[in-house]
């Protein structure tokens, strides 16, 4: 088991036609079932060409239709990603990963309130993506650096959640599924949305969370693991040397009237429970402490 | 992206916003004569900045007459403005405001964000105006309101009035209340500001309702769609060695410690900056070169952040994943050739193509300290730049 994707997830890829979009789509096709997973591209403007065998469809619509896609990855330019979110919503796909960096926050503002009541899942934007190790890798991570296992990983970052990943591995611990949930004030799911497929995950037996400054989705979700998690949930939090009213390259990541420091953050984290590690080295040491 | 106080006035104006007359100026010459041209007998001489607090630091006067606003802004421009927002040095005032006096009855507070909860614009307003409003949120948040709004909406008519009850408005000033509050709305929205405040808000003895102050910032992933406001920025008022980064296309931020760190990645950069003060340093800055770096980019990088003269060691701490080992490797080895580099440097390489990283680093014959993995690296940057 897994969350979000697994080797039976069907994959298009929105942004097929653009450099990035084509780079991660081959590194993703090549990736262990992957040739099997993806099935589709959109571009509106060259239906019926094809990339890498991947046949091009006008809309996520017909895509969907023809293909049996119930994912998509988006890596369309910023003036046009939230409404690829859009397009991809309104088609009813299961989930959307999109991972776009650069999205203006009043397209997410409208984006978010249009998928009010909706089933589809976001994720990102401004994330690596997911990966499911061994089965399925949707996103811009480096699959080579990860292996099938029982720990979850959910992060607001990149490569630092490669850094998580690194930890482990060094560790002998391989991962259930790896999630970013991506850099930006305004996104998808949350930490918290993660920690609860995790918690139901009968493959994943830890969580490392990785959070960083801004926002208080660390907390929100501190708090739910106090009340509901079954497994064990290590921490770390970056950020802890930013100085305020600075925008640490995340759009998200600013302590914003002295709300959102990484001290505020360990402080909740460690009143829920959680064990948190002030250094960045040593998240997956941390967490094989804690597995039984 | 931020702005002076006078560019965000204009821009509320254009969206019904009343504010008092005002006349930008960058000379005291200009001064008198944009007071002789603004009429009245009293103005307010205020020095135009990036940063909160210009009142307590003396940045903001009352004039009665033209030789008092000469003698103020004679004394405000060129001065090192120190405020809470600006650091211990001060930012230098190079334009002014001058302004009709206003007539206060009641200060008032109205400001907008982005509420990361609800995922949507926030208008606050509170009672309690001319404060800092993060001291009355933590001394009285009973006093501060907020509206979360409806996208496709706008402020509705209704949020408006109650929102200005609220806050003491009385019932004959609702109708000027309203377009100041509804205005400020729209020019956040149509803007794409990330910040808008209005500081105080006043109530005028006639009744009026009028923006005194007004700040705004916004979002830098939405400037390609406002060229009117990038045409505002100011450089004067920004960090050079962040200026010049930009050029480049690097996320850098300088910081006041003495360890340089080259990153790929904001959360790993911000990880760097925590564990190099972790082992007894303190970064220098924060600098993420983004998952596409080329050769020439870490050339860039390096030459910012030697541009400071506190750095003594740096660090580079690279994870690749899009980014390739060998490519940051040539990238330093080329950078270590052209910039002359005369602090020693360490190097944590890890992810794609490693093993060709490091030997591209080895046969360089530059004298580069390997760490095996961030705490090693850090350990050894930390001593590096203490002279151990």
């Amino acid at each position: 088991m897994s969350i979000l994707i697994n080797k039976n997830t069907r994959v298009m890829t929105q942004g097929i036609t653009g450099k990035t979009g084509q780079f991660h789509t081959k590194t993703g096709k090549e990736y262990a079932h992957g040739s099997a997973c993806y099935v589709a591209g959109v571009n509106p403007k060259k239906p019926g060409e094809s990339y890498e065998g991947i046949p091009i469809f006008a809309t996520v619509k017909e895509a969907k239709e023809k293909t049996g896609a119930n994912v998509s990855v988006i890596y369309v330019p910023p003036p046009f990603a939230a409404a690829a979110i859009d397009e991809a919503v309104d088609a009813d796909l299961d989930l959307v990963i999109c991972i776009t960096e650069g999205i203006p926050v009043r397209d997410m503002i409208r984006t978010k309130y249009r998928m009010q009541g909706r089933r589809t899942r976001l994720i990102g934007p401004n994330c690596p993506g997911v990966i499911t190790p061994d089965e399925i890798k949707i996103g811009i991570m480096p699959g080579h650096i990860h292996k099938k296992g029982p720990i979850g990983v959910v992060s607001r970052s990149g490569t630092l959640t490669y850094e998580a990943v690194g930890q482990l591995m060094e560790q002998g611990l391989g991962q259930s599924s790896c999630v970013g949930i991506g850099g930006d004030p305004v996104n998808g799911m949350k930490h918290v949305d993660i920690m609860k497929l995790f918690n139901d995950d009968p493959q994943t037996e830890a969580v490392i969370m990785v959070g960083e400054i801004g926002g208080s989705d660390e907390e929100d979700c501190a708090r739910w693991i106090k009340a509901n998690m079954k497994k064990p949930v290590v921490g770390f939090i970056a950020g802890a040397t930013a100085p305020p009213g600075k925008r640490m390259g995340h759009a998200g990541a600013i302590i914003s009237g002295g709300k959102g420091t990484a001290a505020e953050k360990i402080a909740v984290m460690e009143a829920c429970g959680i064990k948190v590690t002030r250094n960045p080295a040593e998240m997956g040491k941390l967490l094989k402490s804690v597995l039984k | 992206m931020k702005i002076h106080e006078y560019q965000a006035k204009e821009i509320l104006r254009k969206y019904g916003v009343a504010t008092p007359r005002g006349i930008a100026c960058f000379s005291a010459d200009e001064a008198v004569a944009a007071a002789q041209k603004l009429g009245g007998n009293v103005w307010m001489v205020k020095a135009q900045i990036h940063a909160g607090g210009r009142g307590k630091g003396g940045g903001v006067k009352l004039a009665r007459s033209s030789d008092e606003v000469r003698q103020h802004a004679g004394r405000i421009l060129g001065m090192m403005l120190k405020t809470h927002q600006t650091g211990a040095q001060g930012q230098k005032v190079r334009r002014l405001l001058i302004e009709e006096g206003a007539d206060i009855a009641k200060e008032l507070y109205a400001g907008m964000v982005v509420d990361r909860g609800s995922q949507r614009v926030c208008l606050m307003a509170s009672s309690e105006g001319g404060m800092d409003i993060e001291e009355v949120a933590a001394k009285t948040p009973d006093r501060i309101h907020k509206v979360f709004i409806d996208p496709l909406t706008g402020l509705k008519d209704s949020e408006a009035d109650e929102l200005a009850r609220r806050i003491g408005i009385p019932d004959a000033s609702l109708a000027k209340a309203r377009p100041a509050l509804q205005g400020l709305y729209r020019a956040f929205d149509e803007t794409d500001a990330s910040l808008a405040e209005i500081n105080p808000l006043i109530l005028t003895g006639s009744g009026d309702v009028i923006a005194l102050d007004a700040k705004m910032n916004f979002d830098d992933n939405a400037l390609f769609r406002h060229p009117e406001l990038v045409a505002m920025r100011d450089l004067d008022e920004e960090d050079p060695d962040e200026v010049e980064a930009s050029k480049f296309d690097l996320n850098y931020i300088s910081l006041d410690g003495n360890i340089g760190c080259l990153v790929n990645g904001a959360g790993l950069a911000m990880a760097t900056m925590d564990i190099t003060k972790l082992y007894g340093g303190g970064p220098a800055n924060f600098l993420d070169v983004g998952g596409g770096a080329s050769a020439e980019k870490v050339t860039e990088a390096f030459k910012i952040m030697l541009r400071n003269p506190n750095v003594k060691a740096i660090l580079v701490n690279i994870f690749g994943g899009i980014m390739k080992c060998d490519v940051i490797a040539e990238g330093i080895v080329a950078a270590a050739k052209e910039v002359h580099l005369n602090v020693p440097l360490v190097v944590r390489l890890e992810g794609t193509n490693v093993d060709l990283g490091k030997k591209i680093l080895a046969e360089s014959g530059l004298p580069i300290i390997s760490g095996n993995n961030m705490a090693d690296a850090a350990q050894k940057v930390v001593a590096a730049a203490q002279g151990r």
